[in-house]
């Protein structure tokens, strides 16, 4: 259900749906093409490489090195009650890059770009409808609900 | 190939236009375009309008403009590539002349960004980038090119002086055009202290929403060469995209969509960035006319920074960049921006730019930048 994905979720419906049941459960997945083994983060369901359509899920580490990141003050709307926040860039280990929120585990003047971090499932407890979204901490922290 | 000809240019004023509608802002462009060409507008066969539809509460723009500037029943057609659907309407009316299918349009860039809200522009902006992925962090449109200017900064040392020193020379500018928003200089010392929207960039780095529209008549070889003002030709179309996600750019310190236009516009025209002496860029935020410096050829990449601090885009500099103060200063209503742009240049290669004169221009620029470099568009333009 896509719909879980995200504070405020603009695209409910997709290929590639099962990507937040997975985030639920603890795992990061990109996807990998059955025809040409292509494999990308964020998932896709249609290969630009090929074109083929055929595609799995494969679990991803997590493991990531900060490319970019910014501290946000001015929000958009559905984010004024989170400024300020910080969104880093990442380049995952496997392939392809994530953009998240930078979590409580790193200070925000502990923040270097070039430094790892871990990317970290999440899920939004104080809401009462399930939303889920990943967040970039410490290297070796575990997901809260494993 | 045959050339097609800027015969006639129209200008606004930009800033927060709550004393008109979207159509009335049009009509003041348009009026001082028909007649700085002196043409009769009964023989235009159509119009182009270069807007971005979502910050109109008027659906489907173009028919309530061409009612307003009488021109039914001539066809006419909307262009969007976002901030970058003013150039993207000259270019295809270029294309509708280029063709045969048409000899005579009126181009016109319009938008009234101020009937929303701050924070719903910010939403919209943001949603630029690609939703799916991004947007769900409450991602803004500074909020991106704050990860491009903390790259370039780690990448090449580039500083917050030296991206403020843009934000100081366009106001400079700024304050000497009269169809600017913000019309008064700025001091660094001000601009250090103004408030953080993304770190690093203040408000000081970001260009702000206004209202506004611009005007070209763009005319075939045969029309444009009987026409009694200079002509100012486009020589050069160049426009290129790149992946709509951030995630998926091959870095992020320039904009490879621009480098790839400006590389088909120089060709085209048969120029290098060395002959171009006068430019308008897209400076929504202090570092995109850094990289613009970078991406266009005006200097190395990773040098940016030191062009604006060597005064290189200065009216007396290398290459004069933004000497109507950019949309930093002017105000940057987004469908207009591309056509206002073309103005300025014209304006600049006629030797009609007044006290913003560059001397002896007779080459010259526009890069109009759409979102976050997704779509690029880059005209070199000559007089005879």
């Amino acid at each position: 259900m896509f719909k879980w994905f995200g504070k405020v979720n603009f695209s409910p419906y997709t290929k590639v749906t099962d990507f937040a049941d997975h985030l639920k459960d603890g795992r990061l997945m990109g996807s990998k093409c059955k025809k040409c083994g292509q494999e990308s983060f964020p998932p896709r369901a249609d290969c630009n490489n090929c074109l083929s359509g055929d595609f799995e899920f494969i679990e991803f580490s997590g493991k990531a090195k900060l490319l970019s990141y910014t501290v946000i003050h001015a929000a958009p709307t559905g984010f004024e009650d989170v400024v300020p926040y910080t969104i880093g860039v990442v380049d995952l280990k496997e392939t392809g890059r994530l953009l998240a929120w930078i979590g409580d585990t790193i200070p925000d003047k502990d923040i270097k770009i070039g430094m790892d971090l871990q990317v970290v499932p999440q899920v939004f407890d104080e809401l009462e409808e399930i939303k889920v979204y990943y967040s970039l901490e410490k290297p070796g922290t575990a997901w809260s609900k494993a | 190939m045959a050339r097609v000809g800027i015969i006639g240019i129209g200008h606004g004023q930009f800033g927060r236009r709550s004393d008109a509608t979207v159509q009335e802002l049009a009509f003041e462009a348009y009026r001082e375009a028909v007649q700085d060409a002196q043409i009769d507008p009964k023989d235009l066969d159509g119009s182009v309008i270069g807007s971005v539809p979502e910050y109109h509460k008027q659906r489907s723009l173009p028919g309530v403009v061409q009612e307003y500037l009488g021109l039914n029943p001539l066809p006419t057609w909307l262009t969007e590539v976002a901030c970058a659907s003013g150039s993207a309407a000259i270019r295809t009316a270029w294309m509708g002349i280029q063709s045969g299918a048409h000899k005579l349009m009126a181009v016109i860039g319009c938008q009234k960004m101020t009937e929303l809200s701050t924070p719903e522009i910010l939403a919209l902006m943001g949603r630029v980038g690609e939703v799916q992925w991004e947007s769900v962090f409450g991602t803004t449109f500074p909020a991106y090119y704050a990860l491009f200017a903390k790259s370039h900064m780690h990448e090449y040392g580039t500083t917050r002086e030296q991206l403020l020193q843009v934000a100081v020379k366009n106001h400079f500018y700024g304050a000497r055009n009269p169809n600017a928003l913000f019309r008064k200089e700025i001091t660094m010392e001000k601009a250090m202290e103004s408030e953080p929207v993304s770190d690093p960039l203040q408000v000081y780095d970001c260009c702000a929403n206004a209202d506004g529209a611009a005007c070209v008549i763009l005319a075939s070889e045969e029309i444009a060469k009987k026409s009694s003002k200079p002509v100012v030709w486009l020589d050069g179309l160049g426009c290129a995209t790149a992946s709509m996600s951030v995630l998926r750019r091959p870095n992020l310190v320039g904009l490879p969509s621009a480098e790839q236009a400006s590389h088909v516009a120089y060709e085209m025209a048969g120029v290098t960035a060395k002959d171009i002496k006068v430019a308008e860029v897209h400076d929504c935020f202090t570092i995109a006319e850094i990289m613009a410096y970078e991406d266009l050829g005006f200097c190395k990449k990773g040098e940016g920074g030191r062009f604006i601090e060597e005064k290189q885009s200065y009216l007396e500099g290398r290459t004069p960049v933004n000497i109507d103060g950019g949309l930093k200063s002017k105000g940057h209503p987004i469908g207009a921006t591309g056509v206002s742009m073309t103005v300025e240049v014209v304006k600049q290669l006629r030797g009609e730019a007044g006290e913003r004169q560059v001397p002896n221009a007779d080459i010259g620029l526009t890069h109009n930048v759409g979102g976050i470099g997704q779509y690029c568009f880059v005209h070199v333009l000559r007089r005879d």
